[in-house]
C-alpha cells in the first residue's frame, strides 16, 4: 500500500495534473467554438427611441426595434448591446456591460447617444423610465452580501436626468409598514415604476421572506407599505392600474401569474397568461400588456396578453425580450 | 520516504523565553493537508465567484427563487458534520473520510452541468458540495493535531490556514481567466473546477497519511493507554456523548459555542462597513477580499505566536479584535483609515481565532475521539452563529444598526469573560496546560 517511493507519487500527481488540464483545456476549447452569432450592427436605418408606432426590445444582446402593427416582421437590431432596456419620451435606459463582469446605467437620447453613464454593482435586472422621460430606475442583483450571506440581494436606483441627482439605493429611504415605522437590515427593493409627477412612484420591498407593494417619494425619501405580494409593479398610461407578478400562494418558488392591480378597488384581476412570468411587464398601450418569457432552453420571447383578464396570450416579437413601447 | 516531521523544535525547554525553532518546518502532512485545501479551495471559489453570473445571465434564472432554496441545509450539514467525524474515529479512517467530504465537493462541480436549469436540482448540487466541505473539515483538522507535535500546533494550523486561504484568494481570479479566455461559457468553468478538484483528490489519496510514522508520532499520539493503537476497541456512540458530559471537552465546546455567538458574521460586518462609507456599492466585494488578504497574510505568525505565548491568550487577542473592529464601525474613524483598520482587525481575528481554536482543542481531546470532538467544537460554533446573526438582525431592527453594532461590541466582551472563567477555572488541570 505504501510501497510508492516519493517521486513515483510526484510522477502520479503530474500526470494527474497533466491529464486532467487536458480534459479542462479541451472542454474550453470545444466550448469557446461554439457557434456564437454576430453581434447585428446596423439595419437599413439606425435604432431609433424617438416616439413612433415601433415597439423596443433586445435582441441577442442588443437593441433593436420592430414596427409595433407587425412586430415579428423587419427587425433593426443596433451595436448597442444592454441586457435590459427601456425608454419613454426619447430617453432611453439601457444596462450595459461595461467589462465582462461589471454593469453600468446608462441613459440614452432618442438617436442612441450616450448622455449619462453610472456604474452599478451586480447584474442587470429591471430597468424603467417615467413617461416623461425625466426620471430613470434600475435594479441588479448582487450575490452574497445579504446577511444570510448566501442569498442574493439587489440594490435599486433612481436618477433625475434633468438635475442629475442620483439615488443609489433606496435601502436608504424611511419605511412606513403598516402605519409603523420599520427598519431592518434585510429590506431589498426591485422593479419601480413612476408615477405622472416625476417624484412618486411604486416598487417592489421585501422584508421579513415578505414582498409588498410600496409607493414612494423620491424627494422625501419615504416609502410605505400597500400590499401584500406585489411584485415589479408596471403603472397603466393613465395611472389608475398596476401590471405586476404575482407569486402563486404567496410563494416565489412556485411561480407568478401575470395580474393587473385596480388602484381605485383595489382588486385583482389575473390575466389569461397561465405561464410562470418573472418580469416587469410593459404597457404597450391601455389595454396590452407585453413581457418576456423563456423557453426550455433558455432562449427569450416576447409575448402580450390583454390586461383586462381577456383573450389569450400571443407571441408577438419572437427571439426577444425587454419590450417598451416608444412613446 | 516522505519529507516527513522535521517539525519538532528541538532542545527547547517548555517555559517562557523566546523559543528558537519558531521557522521550523512543520510536518509533511500538514504541508500536504495544506496542498489539498489550497487546491480545493482554488475550485471551490472559482465557482462561487461565478455562480450568481451563470444562474442570472447564463441560466435566466430568477435569483429570488434560488434564494427561496437556500439556508435549509445548514442544520442537515451540522449534524452530519458530527456524524462524520463519529464515523472518522470508529473507524479510524480520517483520510478516508476528509477524502469521502473532497470528493463530494469535486462531484458537485460536475453535477452543475447536469442540474441544467433546474432550481431544484441546483439547490441539490449546491447542497452536496455543502456537505462535502461539512463532512471533510473535522478529520482533516483531526490529521493535522495527529501529526503535529502538541507544542507546535498553532504553526501548523497558521500555516494550514494560510494556504487554505492563498487558495480562496486564487480561485475567483482563476474563474476570471477562465471567463476570459472562452468568452461567456460558465460550463467550462465547471469544468476546470472540477479537474482541480479531482487533481485535490489526487494529492490527498497519495501524499496524506493516515497514521504518522516517525518521530511525529510519539508526541501526539502519547496520549497514554487510550492512545490511537489498532488493539483498542472501537470508539462507542457512548464513548462520544460521553464527551459532552462533562470535562475539558464538554468546556470547550461550550467555550466554542459561545465564541460563536460574538460573530455577527462577514455580509453585516461589510453591510456596516459600506453604510459608514457611503462606498461606492460596485467596490462592495472588494471588502471580502481585503480581509482574506490580512488572513492570509497573518494565519501563519498569528499561529506561530500562538506557540510561543499560549493559544488562549492568541484567541481572547483575536476576539479583542473583532470587538474592536465593531466598535470601529460604529465609532469616531472615518474614510479610508475606517476600512484599512476595520479590515485588518477582521482578518486578524479570522487569524487569531480559526485554527487557533483548534490548535487549543486538539490536545485536550482524547486521540480516538478527537475527530468528533474536533466535530462537536465546529459545530457548535456554526450554529452559535446562526443564531447570533439572526439575534443581531432583530437587534438592528429593534435599535438600529449603530446601536446594534455597540451592543455586539459589549456581547463579545461578555463572551471574552465567559470563555475565559469557563477554561482558566482553576480546578481544571486539563485545561490549564493548554494554556501554556
Amino acid at each position: 500500500m505504501t510501497a510508492m517511493s516519493t517521486r513515483a507519487k510526484l510522477g502520479v500527481v503530474v500526470a494527474s495534473a497533466v491529464l486532467l488540464g487536458t480534459v479542462a483545456a479541451g472542454y474550453a476549447a470545444t466550448a469557446a467554438q461554439a457557434p456564437r452569432t454576430p453581434p447585428p450592427v446596423g439595419g437599413e436605418q439606425a435604432v431609433s427611441l424617438a416616439p413612433g408606432p415601433r415597439l423596443l426590445a433586445i435582441t441577442d444582446r442588443h437593441v433593436s426595434t420592430v414596427a409595433a402593427t407587425d412586430p415579428a416582421g423587419p427587425r433593426t437590431v443596433g451595436g448597442l448591446e444592454c441586457l435590459r432596456v427601456y425608454a419613454a419620451a426619447g430617453t432611453g435606459v439601457c444596462l450595459k456591460p461595461e467589462t465582462a463582469w461589471s454593469y453600468q446605467v446608462v441613459v440614452l437620447d432618442a438617436e442612441l447617444r450616450q448622455t449619462r453613464a453610472v456604474g452599478v454593482p451586480g447584474l442587470p435586472n429591471r430597468a424603467r423610465v417615467s413617461a416623461s422621460g425625466r426620471m430613470v430606475s434600475w435594479t441588479t442583483f448582487v450575490g452574497g452580501d445579504s446577511y444570510t450571506s448566501s442569498g442574493f440581494s439587489t440594490r435599486t436606483g433612481i436618477l433625475d436626468t434633468v438635475t442629475g441627482a442620483t439615488v443609489a439605493s433606496l435601502e436608504d429611504f424611511a419605511i412606513t409598514m403598516d402605519g409603523r415605522r420599520h427598519r431592518n437590515p434585510d429590506v431589498n427593493y426591485w422593479g419601480v415604476t413612476f408615477t405622472a409627477d416625476d417624484n412618486r412612484f411604486y416598487a417592489t420591498m421585501s422584508t421579513g421572506g415578505r414582498r409588498y407593494l410600496v409607493r414612494g417619494d423620491v424627494a422625501a425619501r419615504t416609502v410605505e407599505t400597500l400590499k401584500e405580494n406585489v411584485e415589479c409593479p408596471s403603472l397603466s398610461p393613465d395611472g389608475t392600474r398596476l401590471a405586476f407578478k404575482e407569486a402563486i400562494h404567496a410563494d416565489p418558488a412556485k411561480g407568478w401569474r401575470l395580474s393587473v392591480l385596480d388602484l381605485s378597488t383595489m382588486r385583482v384581476t389575473a390575466t389569461a397568461e397561465t405561464r410562470s412570468v418573472d418580469d416587469q411587464a410593459a404597457w404597450l398601450d391601455s389595454g396590452q400588456l407585453a413581457y418576456t418569457l423563456r423557453r426550455d432552453d433558455g432562449q427569450p420571447d416576447v409575448w402580450s396578453v390583454p390586461a383586462d383578464g381577456s383573450g389569450t396570450p400571443a407571441l408577438t416579437i419572437p427571439g426577444a425580450e425587454s419590450p417598451s413601447p416608444l412613446t | 520516504m516522505y519529507l516527513s516531521t522535521v517539525s519538532r523544535p528541538v532542545a527547547d525547554p517548555p517555559g517562557p523565553g523566546p523559543r528558537r525553532g519558531r521557522f521550523a518546518m512543520v510536518s509533511g502532512n500538514v504541508i500536504a493537508l495544506g496542498t489539498v485545501s489550497l487546491i480545493t479551495d482554488v475550485s471551490a471559489e472559482m465557482v462561487a465567484a461565478v455562480l450568481p453570473l451563470y444562474l442570472v445571465l447564463g441560466l435566466n434564472l430568477s435569483p429570488v427563487a434560488f434564494g427561496v432554496l437556500d439556508g435549509v441545509h445548514t442544520g442537515a450539514t451540522a449534524l452530519l458534520r458530527v456524524v462524520g467525524g463519529f464515523a472518522a474515529d470508529r473507524f479510524r479512517r480520517r483520510k478516508l473520510i476528509a477524502g469521502l467530504g473532497y470528493a463530494l465537493s469535486a462531484v458537485a462541480k460536475l453535477g452543475l452541468l447536469l442540474a441544467g436549469r433546474s432550481i431544484p436540482a441546483i439547490g441539490a448540487v449546491i447542497a452536496v458540495d455543502r456537505l462535502g466541505k461539512g463532512v471533510r473539515s473535522a478529520p482533516r483538522d483531526a490529521l493535522i493535531t495527529l501529526s503535529t507535535p502538541p507544542e507546535a500546533l498553532g504553526r501548523a494550523f497558521g500555516v494550514h490556514r494560510a494556504m487554505d486561504s492563498f487558495g480562496a484568494f486564487l480561485g475567483p481570479l482563476a474563474a476570471f481567466a477562465v471567463l476570459l479566455v472562452v468568452g461567456q461559457s460558465y460550463d467550462a468553468v465547471f469544468v476546470t473546477s472540477f479537474c482541480i478538484a479531482a487533481l485535490a483528490v489526487v494529492v490527498l489519496v497519495l501524499f496524506v497519511r493516515e497514521r504518522p510514522t516517525g518521530p511525529a508520532a510519539d508526541g501526539p499520539a502519547a496520549d497514554g493507554p487510550a492512545a490511537d493503537g489498532p488493539d483498542d476497541p472501537k470508539v462507542s456512540v457512548r464513548e462520544a456523548v460521553g464527551l459532552l458530559r462533562g470535562g475539558p471537552a464538554r468546556r470547550l465546546v461550550l467555550a466554542a459555542a459561545m465564541l460563536g455567538l460574538a460573530t455577527i458574521g462577514d455580509g453585516f460586518v461589510y453591510l456596516l462597513l459600506q453604510r459608514r462609507m457611503d462606498l461606492g456599492l460596485r467596490w462592495f466585494p472588494l471588502l471580502a477580499v481585503g480581509t482574506s488578504l490580512a488572513y492570509l497574510l497573518l494565519a501563519a505568525p498569528l499561529g506561530a505566536l500562538a506557540d510561543r505565548i499560549g493559544r488562549l491568550p492568541v484567541v481572547i487577542g483575536g476576539y479583542t479584535a473583532l470587538g474592536a473592529t465593531y466598535l470601529l464601525l460604529a465609532g469616531p474613524v472615518d474614510g479610508w483609515p475606517l476600512i484599512a483598520l476595520a479590515l485588518t482587525l477582521y482578518g486578524a481575528f479570522y487569524a487569531a481565532t480559526d485554527g487557533v481554536l483548534i490548535a487549543l482543542a486538539g490536545p485536550v481531546l482524547p486521540a480516538r475521539l478527537r475527530t468528533t470532538g474536533i466535530a462537536l467544537v465546529q459545530t457548535g460554533q456554526a450554529l452559535a452563529y446562526l443564531v447570533s446573526s439572526v439575534l443581531f438582525g432583530l437587534a438592528w431592527q429593534a435599535w438600529g444598526p449603530e446601536h446594534a453594532v455597540r451592543a455586539a461590541a459589549v456581547a463579545v466582551a461578555g463572551v471574552l469573560v465567559g470563555t475565559l472563567l469557563l477554561l482558566t477555572s482553576p480546578s481544571r488541570p486539563t485545561t490549564r496546560k493548554v494554556l501554556r
